[in-house]
């Protein structure tokens, strides 16, 4: 199929419709509000559900409510309304309805500001709900890869019984890049949901019950360890990233997204003065690919995590780095858009200190 | 190999957003990458909007666009923000009605353009856009105007289809008012 | 000798022994719930949607499908069910803490919106379950273990009547506020009950049945006295009655 231009926010949406997502629920909140804008149209256009909920507390729990019930459901929504969200996240994880929830981060912290930012990568991945709960979550760095996910991310989620989070910043939401929607195959349609509380007991000869209480805390516990095996098998079978010139690559960036794409202009500049630069860009932020750390050749000596937040990421690397290789950072906040020449000058800054040692 | 990195800025209602969108559409037509980002939030409302586009044969890594190869100014708060991020000896289009040329950059190629008076001689000045569309394409060579005329008709739809002729004809007086 | 069944417990609540306080009416109103589900032939086929508090365990009681609500949030709970299953009886099962206080956005949004569901609203005028402490609907000068000198108009502000405010909300079908501390009240209250969800079945829009309830363990009296406590003064200022029936073509709309 041929391309077509679209805009970040609206193909993420359109995306949703063509991954099989029966009901929308959200929330006005820069910048993803072309998601709900589209939606709003083109659900009720498809005979689906378009609610905007009266805060983003109801909206999660009215995804709450439709996925508890067998429906493939969405919901989106910027980093102060994600933190809104959190514990309707948590209740999803809990009682392990599925959900899609599609995140356009902006600068914080409190109302931050509205331009693209990355600095909620804690939220996302170690979310802001409370219990032992993980949050399958991917960060596209184009709209094409975007789309590709989010409907790859309805059967995702129907599968782990889980959220599944898509991660983009404003950059992305408020961007046009031409999109092929056909590229990903079609991941078909919900498959069965015997458990789902749908309103079939008469049928089914049983109650169903979705539900995250539970008093005793042995049963709890068991419960804890059934959603882990859950989530071993998330690390197991979910890890995703890409590698750019590693195979010689002495310095080897971190970056995802947005960050990612500014990162592969530096990585070019550099290469053509010599500089034996590469990537690993994380796809899933959770898991996070630590099979990417395990696989580099030789010659790396320093791994550069280069993220729009001050760290948040780098905390990963450093944990999967595990004293391995020299550590460095780089990262601009508050929604400032860093330029490819500012990694570009910090490698150099590097490079000037290994000469001086 | 084509590769043209432009910004495009004026004030809110100037149609900038537009243009750069056209741009991006056509490349689409083509074939050819492309990114087109907005400025967003309320800087837009009535005050300076700007966007940037990216067309490229290849891919695209970053989409900012820090150092333009075009820089396009509908007005003079646009140029005195941008001016200084024009690459050397990249082009730069004014709309010469709004901008003061007398003390631009040398060391760049200058276009100005009285677009509001072409847009008002056309009928309406909300085509003034069009004119520094058609401006811009003529100066770089980037696409054939029935390119643009192809964009016209497929984002100038239903109500809108009323537009296309005025719009048609803006975008060839730019080219004109360059070529001239 | 011959028997007779005169009576039997409702299939429309499961085996389980209820796990609310001696004296208190949360079982009585569950009983009136489950017999109407199974009168009206929704049971087999219906959602509800249990909130947190007191009521919190009543998915384990209500014999279909049940979902289980974060504090205050059952009715956007009940809207996506709903939305996604309109066919279907949805009911929410709430406290005077979830609904009128941390839920008070959720059940006047879903009354706005006219969502097709039925809240059963349970007013007792206390936290139950985290052990008395003052919610919206305590009366003035009621002692509890936040207001130990009794609510006072200054700082607490006066007792919220969910029932009349909903009244004002052109999204609400049927409002009727209940009693059950006599035989002839609960008969009353079943009615009630079932208008709101014959309403809901014939998409009039949103209804609730608010219940006049007691607390006897934290109220500190026996049931007997509990009860009266609750004629004597929770029905003078929460008057029982109908405050929305546009079931009659009472409509404000």
């Amino acid at each position: 199929m041929a391309k077509v231009l679209m805009k970040g926010n609206e193909a993420m949406a359109l995306a949703a419709i063509k991954g099989g997502c029966d009901a929308f629920f959200g929330y006005p909140i820069t910048p993803q509000n072309e998601i709900p804008e589209y939606l709003s149209y083109h659900m009720e256009k498809n005979d689906r559900v378009f609610v905007q909920a009266e805060s983003e507390v109801a909206a999660i729990n009215m995804v709450y409510g439709a996925g508890g019930a067998g429906a493939r459901v969405l919901t989106s929504s910027s980093s102060p309304g994600i933190a809104l969200k959190q514990e309707g996240i948590s209740y999803l994880a809990g009682s392990e309805v599925p959900c899609v929830i599609i995140n356009v981060m902006r600068g914080g912290p409190g109302l931050g500001g509205i331009q693209p930012a990355q600095s909620d990568y804690n939220q996302i991945t170690r979310g802001g709900g409370n219990g032992d709960y993980r949050v399958l979550s991917f960060a596209p760095e184009n709209l094409q890869e975007a789309v590709n996910i989010i409907k790859e991310s309805f059967s995702l989620a129907d599968y782990y019984r889980n959220p599944v989070m898509i991660a983009v910043d404003g950059l992305l939401g408020q961007m046009m890049e031409p999109i092929d929607l056909d590229e990903a195959p079609d991941f078909g349609p919900a498959k069965e949901k015997p458990w789902a509380a749908d309103g079939s007991s008469g049928k089914r000869g049983s109650r169903n019950k979705i539900v995250s209480l539970h008093l005793d805390p042995y049963k709890l516990e068991e419960h804890n360890l059934n959603l882990k095996k859950k989530y071993d098998e998330m690390v197991d079978k979910e890890q995703r990233y890409e590698t750019v010139e590693i195979d010689d690559a002495e310095i080897v960036f971190v970056a995802y997204g947005s960050m990612a794409r500014i990162a592969r202009s530096a990585v070019d500049t550099l290469r053509k003065e010599g500089v034996k630069v590469g990537m690993i860009r994380p796809i899933s932020l959770w898991p996070f690919p630590q099979n990417a750390f395990e696989k580099l050749p030789k010659s790396v000596h320093t791994l550069l995590t280069l993220e729009m937040s001050l760290g948040q990421m780098h905390q990963d690397v450093r944990i999967v780095n595990n004293g391995r290789y020299k550590l460095d950072f780089y990262g601009r906040t508050g929604g400032v858009v860093p330029e490819p020449e500012e990694i570009v000058e910090r490698v150099h800054k590097l490079l000037n200190k290994e000469d001086q040692s | 190999m084509i590769d043209e990195r432009v910004i495009v800025a004026g004030f809110g209602g100037q149609g900038v957003m537009l243009m750069g969108q056209i741009l991006s559409y056509a490349a689409t037509q083509e074939d050819l990458n492309t990114a087109w980002i907005p400025s967003y939030g309320p800087e837009t409302r009535g005050g300076t909007a700007n966007c940037s586009v990216v067309i490229s044969k290849a891919r695209i890594n970053s989409p900012v666009v820090s150092e333009p190869d075009t820089l396009i100014v509908l007005n003079q708060p646009s140029l005195d923000k941008f001016e200084k991020k024009l690459k050397k000896g990249g082009k730069l289009l004014v709309n010469k009605a709004l901008v003061d040329t007398e003390k631009i950059r040398d060391d760049v190629e200058l276009y100005a353009v009285d677009c509001n008076k072409i847009a008002l001689d056309i009928g309406n000045l909300k085509v003034a856009n069009m004119v520094m569309l058609g401006a811009y394409i003529a100066m770089t060579d980037m696409f054939e105007k029935e390119a643009i005329f192809a964009v016209f008709d497929q984002i100038f739809t239903g109500a809108k289809s009323k537009l296309i002729d005025m719009n048609k004809q803006a975008l060839e007086a730019g080219i004109k008012a360059i070529e001239a | 000798m011959k028997t007779e069944t005169v009576y039997k417990p409702t299939h429309g609540l499961t085996d389980r022994d209820l796990s609310y306080c001696p004296g208190c009416t949360h079982g009585i109103i569950h009983k009136l719930v489950g017999e109407v589900l199974v009168e009206k032939g929704l049971l087999d086929e219906a959602v509800g949607v249990a909130s947190v508090g007191c009521s919190v365990l009543s998915y384990e009681f209500f014999n279909c499908d049940m979902h289980q609500a974060a504090h205050g949030r059952a009715p956007a709970v009940a809207t996506g069910i709903k939305r996604v299953r309109p066919e279907h009886a949805v009911f929410t099962y709430q406290g005077d803490g979830d609904l009128a206080s941390i839920g008070l956005s959720e059940v006047v949004h879903a009354a706005h919106r006219g969502e097709n569901i039925t809240v059963i609203f349970v007013n007792n005028a206390i936290y139950g379950m985290t052990g008395g402490q003052m919610a919206p609907t305590t009366l003035i000068d009621q002692k509890t273990t936040t207001s130990p000198l009794g609510r006072k108009k200054e700082g607490a502000g006066e007792p919220i009547r969910i029932s009349e405010m909903l009244a004002t909300i052109p999204g609400a079908a049927y409002l009727e506020r209940v009693s059950v501390h006599d035989p002839k009240h609960i008969r009353k209250a079943k009615k009630a009950i079932e208008k709101a969800f014959d309403a809901q079945m014939n998409k009039q829009g949103f209804t609730l049945v608010e219940f006049i309830s007691t607390c006897p363990i934290n109220w500190g009296m026996n049931p007997k006295d509990s009860i009266d406590w609750s004629v004597e003064h929770m029905i003078p200022y929460y008057p029982l009655g109908v405050f929305k029936d546009k079931t009659k073509g009472d409509s404000d709309d």
